[in-house]
């Protein structure tokens, strides 16, 4: 557990000099990076730079696009990711994720799709108090607790996009992935979106990209700049809005480009 | 002025001709339902359901045995063409982009192209021959030969319809590959694969040139895949082309009886699609 | 090698980790055998494809002993005891019943399509086509067996005698009106490639951009000169493309030509006169055809009819995608 008075909490996840390509592209150059654990760090950079596919190289979702290809050394809790014979399927039920669109299975009642991951991957136990407790967590327990028979798409998007945390939260990760999680929702459920994730980084390392500023700037403890597939730089995220080391990193954060 | 109203008329007749044309496509559909059931229900009784057929001039006797035989034959075209035929919609969707999977593709379009009694001797020369009997085991292949094309494309078209974001979901949840495939995405589709398949099912109850020369025919009730087996449609044929009454009385009752059956799996496969619909929304 | 957990970090309820650690599970088993066995199932649609041709070859190779290809083809006799067989009986006949329905179909179904897309409000198109896919619904022994009872008396009196009347001058309409022939084969099989045809053209129709339409209005065209003008030609591939994929069904269709085409082997001009078509004479005579030779020359003619609606529906199926993909250019 996280010992609070610690200032740099041990690293989760360390990525060193990690490279990646799309066919021929090489679209990410040495990113070398800390990700604390049990807090969340922000990735945030103009479109194109590469965070998504840095995220999705965490794991190893990049898999999934013909043609990608990732190098490097990609650690969680020392232990290497990409090492031959390392099971992606197994690493997926450590390190979860959610999607920048919310996609609950269709076919699904809400309960069952809470449940989904558990039953794929032939968990047992007490599956109503699993789901119960995610639901809970993901603060969608007291919205859906009389219809969990229900269709998700009863739901609106926020709610969805929650139940997705939810479902996410079943398998039992110990860290979340999220893909600009709020970008698909309206104000009020990205508030409801972002006061959840300041509850979770109490059980779970959460890394999150956001291409809004003012989001990583409230949620995140640590947050990273990417520009054109490199991290120019990362911190305390105090530290990178307030006083920034590289000019860049200032000239984005400030609203010049991007 | 003249032009133009030479050119109303022209307008005016061109209409007309058309929606002519909707009368004219709608008459035969009307006088064949009308007929089929009009004669047809004059034979209706319980036995014509569940006895076997009598001889010539014998009364009563019914076409028990062709329903039963072509409940038989369909489900052995079943038991044999949805696992092919969805099998290969499946890998047509998921890995379908490669030169194999353009080879596949081709063929299905060209086979569902190909008439039924050409399959039914493709059926003979597979089945009926080496064996030496026509057998319900032939009738059953060449209607599962039949089904397999359609079933693969409308299977390729479904599956790729789910939306990519489902299966990086289930992945993203730690579920392998194959089990992604088989619960998240194909139960995604399934719906639409329950309506294709109960419009195959259909269109193999309602075949007859392919079984002419594979199952041929039976007098009794028959559950053995290596003997000849009636069917509904051989049935309606064998009686309106013979030369007696009332087995042409019989012919048109059997027809209703087919009519029924296709209709009802043709309601099933429509009303299915319309209440996932509602759910849906 | 299996991730093992750390041991000072535990889940959310302190539970013992979901997966417990221990040597390699070959989890890429279960991937690898449903990849297999995908790639089986779809083989075997090859596998059918390559059967088909097989066995029809097979079963016909006893002809190719006897007879030549061209000699088959053309041959007018058709002889099972003195084991002569010649195809072009039933070619012909498979050809002028197609010819029949073609011309009586198209019009009728393009018009209907036109008048659907073009001219009716948008609400009437998905009930008539509901009617339309009910008529394809029905099964062929059906339609003969209406064919028989109803259409060939009908023709028999007064419509076979009235065309003879108007039309006798010509050799097609001469010839007692006995009602079964090729006219009411040709008349069955136009009902029956109706909704095909109807159904690909209402789709084609479909795809033509509305700016061309309101290109003609704007010049002060009549609806049915925009349609004309405007609609038609775009569309033209298209339903081209769904008279083929009509006729390719016309020339496969067994069951109701066989009822109502009178059986005869020979050749005759008049479309009264009694014919055969080459899936009629297979349904009716296959199941007891006697001797190698007698059933290869049946297989021989499914030969013929398997060539015709191969490359009948390919040139089809190019015609009607090449319709799509130029609306999506």
């Amino acid at each position: 557990m996280n010992d609070p008075s610690t200032n740099s909490p041990k690293p989760k996840i360390v990525v060193d000099r990690l490279n990646a390509w799309f066919k021929t592209a090489h679209v990410l150059h040495d990113v070398t990076l800390s990700i604390p654990a049990l807090s969340v760090t922000a990735i945030i950079g103009p479109s194109g730079c590469g965070k998504s596919t840095f995220l999705r190289c965490l794991n190893r979702m990049h898999e999934l696009t013909p043609g990608a290809r990732a190098e490097g050394t990609l650690r969680l809790d020392g232990q290497d990711l990409l090492a031959r014979g390392v099971d992606a399927v197994h690493l997926r039920r450590r390190v979860g994720m959610v999607f920048q669109r919310p996609n609950p299975f269709p076919t699904m009642s809400i309960f069952d799709n809470v449940a989904s991951g558990l039953r794929l991957n032939g968990i047992g136990g007490d599956h109503q108090a699993i789901v119960e407790r995610c639901l809970r967590h993901a603060a969608l327990w007291d919205e859906v607790k009389d219809r969990l028979k229900g269709a998700p798409s009863s739901l609106s998007g926020g709610q969805q996009q929650r139940l997705c945390i939810a479902r996410a939260l079943a398998v039992e990760p110990e860290v979340l992935l999220m893909d600009e999680p709020a970008s698909a929702l309206d104000p009020i459920a990205t508030a409801k979106i972002e006061d959840l994730i300041h509850e979770l980084r109490q059980r779970y390392t959460i890394a999150i990209v956001t291409h809004n500023m003012q989001q990583a700037a409230r949620v995140s403890d640590t947050t990273a700049f990417f520009y054109m597939g490199e991290l120019v730089e990362a911190g305390a995220t105090e530290q990178i809005f307030t006083n920034p080391r590289v000019q860049r990193t200032e000239d984005y954060v400030t609203g010049k480009f991007g | 002025m003249m032009r133009l109203h030479l050119r109303n008329a022209v307008n005016v007749a061109a209409t007309i001709a058309c929606g002519a044309t909707v009368l004219i496509a709608m008459a035969p559909l009307a006088s064949v339902l009308w007929l089929v059931v009009s004669r047809g229900a004059a034979g209706l009784s319980l036995d014509f359901f569940t006895h076997l057929p009598t001889p010539v001039g014998e009364p009563g006797g019914g076409v028990g045995n062709a329903i039963a035989g072509t409940a038989y034959l369909v489900g052995l075209a079943c038991l044999f063409g949805l696992p092919v035929g969805i099998g290969a919609g499946v890998y047509l969707a998921e890995r379908g982009d490669g030169r194999l999977g353009h080879a596949i593709r081709f063929t299905a379009e060209v086979l569902s192209g190909v008439p039924s009694i050409v399959i039914g001797i493709v059926a003979y020369g597979l089945l009926v021959v080496p064996m030496r009997r026509f057998s319900a085991l032939a009738g059953g292949i060449a209607l599962a030969i039949l089904m397999v094309p359609m079933l693969a494309r409308t299977t390729e078209e479904l599956v790729r319809l789910v939306p990519r974001s489902l299966r990086e979901a289930s992945l993203a949840l730690g579920v392998h590959e194959w089990k992604t495939s088989l619960s998240v995405v194909l139960r995604t589709a399934l719906g639409g694969i329950v309506t294709a398949v109960l419009l195959a099912i259909s269109r193999a109850a309602g075949e007859t040139a392919p079984l002419l020369f594979t199952a041929l025919n039976n007098q009794y009730w028959n559950a053995k895949p290596d003997q000849p087996t009636a069917s509904l449609t051989v049935q309606i044929y064998n009686y309106a082309i013979s030369p007696y009454e009332d087995w042409h009385q019989k012919a048109w009752t059997a027809a209703l009886v087919l009519l029924l059956l296709v209709g009802s799996l043709n309601l099933a496969a429509r009303l299915f699609t319309r209440g996932r619909l509602r759910d849906a929304r | 090698m299996r991730l093992e957990r750390t041991a000072d970090v535990t889940g959310p309820v302190g539970r013992a980790p979901v997966a417990p650690a221990g040597p390699l599970l070959p989890a890429n088993r279960g991937d690898r055998l449903f990849a297999v066995g995908l790639t089986i199932f779809a083989g075997i649609v090859l596998l059918i494809a390559g059967l088909i041709v097989l066995m029809l070859l097979r079963v016909a190779h006893p002809l190719s002993a006897s007879t030549s290809i061209a000699k088959f083809i053309t041959g007018t006799d058709w002889d099972p005891v003195q084991l002569s067989f010649g195809a072009l009986p039933f070619i012909y006949g498979t050809v002028v019943t197609s010819i029949v329905a073609i011309v009586l179909a198209v019009p009728v179904s393009v018009g209907l399509a036109v008048f659907l897309v073009e001219i009716a409000p948008a609400r009437v198109q998905p009930i008539v086509s509901f009617l339309i896919e009910t008529l394809a619904a029905i099964p062929s022994v059906v339609y003969g067996l209406w064919g028989l009872f109803v259409l060939v008396p009908l023709l028999r009196s007064p419509v076979e005698p009235f065309l003879r009347q108007v039309f006798g001058f010509l050799p097609l309409f001469r010839g007692p009106a006995i009602g079964v022939g090729y006219l009411a084969a040709g008349l069955i099989l136009a009902i029956m490639i109706l909704p095909t045809i109807a159904s690909v053209t209402i789709e084609v129709l479909k795809t033509v951009p509305p700016p061309l339409r309101e290109g003609a209005y704007g010049l002060g065209a009549t609806r049915w000169e925009a349609i004309r003008m405007a609609v038609l030609p775009y569309a033209r591939n298209g339903i081209v493309g769904a008279v083929l994929l009509g006729l390719g069904r016309a020339l496969g269709e067994t069951m109701a030509v066989t009822m109502v085409i009178g059986n005869s082997h020979e050749i005759h001009a008049s479309l009264f006169a009694p014919g055969y078509s080459l899936p009629a004479i297979i349904a009716n005579e296959f199941a007891e055809a006697t001797g190698p030779l007698y059933v290869g020359a049946l297989a021989g003619l499914a030969l013929v009819l398997f060539g015709i609606t191969i490359v009948l529906n390919a040139v089809a199926r190019l015609l009607v995608h090449g319709v799509g993909s130029r609306a999506s250019a």
